[in-house]
């Protein structure tokens, strides 16, 4: 043991109780775990406290339970208390009991295809931003264009697994842009610059052999 | 089939839903009657008290913030009445450090060894403890609260819950070693 003087705990000592009670977050629950492993006298006493541990509950639960007569009195005096205006839930409340509501397997994987969205939409604005930065000054009204509409177009939806890295690099290595979406089904209007429209199908053929797509399709 | 948890519930409670209080008090009666109990040490005044508790919860719950659990909450509700509860009569019975200072002569320490148990002797010191050392070693073990929610219902820096917690346990050694069972600590 570190500590010399018995009236002061030193630090991992004083944790020893909540490190029973599992109730140490995961950094301080390691540190005790390292000391107990290095420090025999530290694991003896933790075994005191496991002890007082077991008894503090054995002692609890033998204390039995309160009679009806609680529940009865709450309830007459919930009972005579004012009626409250009744109001609507509040849009926090609703907010929480929406949330309550979802299951967390549902909770899981909308939180995924959130955070999948955002990653989505910070990789469209950053590449909007670095086109735009890109073609900056002057241009001629013959410069090539990807408004919808003009040129030559696919369908493209992502795969679910991909980053919003992976979709920047397959952009740019395929001379792509997005002009629109994402629309029904995830799908993306996805401009292809550079080639002549009779070429459009052999593109088309060579994006769908990328993992970072599910689904591609030449459009109008 | 899904459970609806505290905050919902509350949030129920807030706006008037007299089946939501029964489901908020069917999970916790138990817990916080145990927890006044332990400190008021009367079970009619424990059953009064988590009514009294209750009707808080009823009354206050559109103020409840989710910050903390409700348990935390519901504890730090509790630990208010019963020690308002505890001022209130201690004109009229002993308090707990004189109460706890009384020694037990009816047996020698070597006599109560052999008679119980060594987990029945432990049950009894913990039982001796003053109100104050009662309180945070329930609040930890039976409770299972953390550093930062113990300091909140009991309303003292945590670094105080630390050390009030080696003294609690360091009082129920010598109270073992009263009752002759040295533990080697402290």
């Amino acid at each position: 043991m570190n500590a010399t003087d018995e009236d002061r705990p030193d630090d991992i000592e004083a944790l020893l109780p909540w490190h029973a009670a599992g109730t140490l977050n995961r950094r301080d629950a390691q540190r005790v775990e390292d000391a107990l492993a290095h420090d025999p006298e530290l694991a003896r006493r933790f075994e005191l406290v496991r002890e007082e541990f077991g008894e503090t509950i054995h002692l609890n639960e033998t204390l039995g339970a309160p009679s009806a007569r609680a529940m009865e009195k709450l309830f007459a005096q919930i009972d005579a208390e004012p009626k409250r205006a009744a109001a609507g839930p509040g849009f926090t409340t609703r907010i929480v009991e929406f949330f309550a509501g979802l299951s967390p397997r549902t909770l899981a994987w909308s939180a995924s295809a959130a955070a999948l969205a955002i990653l989505l939409q910070a990789g469209l604005i950053a590449g909007v931003m670095l086109k735009e930065s890109g073609t900056a000054g002057y241009q001629t009204a013959s410069a090539p264009s990807t408004a919808p509409g003009v040129g030559t177009f696919t369908l493209i939806r992502f795969a679910p697994q991909a980053t919003s890295d992976d979709i920047n690099k397959f952009l740019e290595a395929n001379k792509l842009s997005i002009v629109a979406g994402p629309m029904g089904g995830g799908l993306y209007r996805v401009a292809v610059t550079g080639i002549p429209k009779g070429e459009l199908a052999s593109v088309v053929k060579k994006l769908q052999g990328d993992k970072v797509v599910n689904f591609v399709a030449a459009t109008e | 089939m899904q459970t609806s948890s505290d905050e919902v519930l509350i949030a129920r409670i807030a706006r008037g839903d007299r089946l939501a209080m029964q489901v908020l008090f069917a999970r916790h009666h138990v817990r916080v009657y145990r927890f006044v109990l332990r400190l008021v040490r009367n079970e009619a005044t424990a059953e009064d008290l988590i009514s009294e508790v209750f009707l808080d919860v009823w009354r206050q719950a559109a103020k409840f913030e989710g910050r903390s659990a409700a348990t935390t909450w519901l504890l730090g509700i509790a630990r208010f009445k019963a020690l308002s509860a505890l001022r209130r009569k201690s004109e009229e019975e002993l308090d707990d450090e004189t109460a706890g200072s009384i020694e037990d002569h009816s047996d020698d320490p070597e006599v109560t060894l052999a008679k119980k148990d060594k987990g029945s002797v432990l049950r009894e010191c913990l039982t001796r403890l003053s109100a104050e050392h009662r309180e945070i070693i329930d609040l930890v073990y039976y409770h299972e609260k953390s550093v930062e929610e113990v300091a909140g219902i009991v309303g003292i820096p945590e670094a105080t819950v630390k050390t009030r917690m080696f003294y609690a346990r360091k009082k129920l050694s010598e109270l073992l070693k009263e009752r002759g069972l040295d533990r080697g600590w402290p």
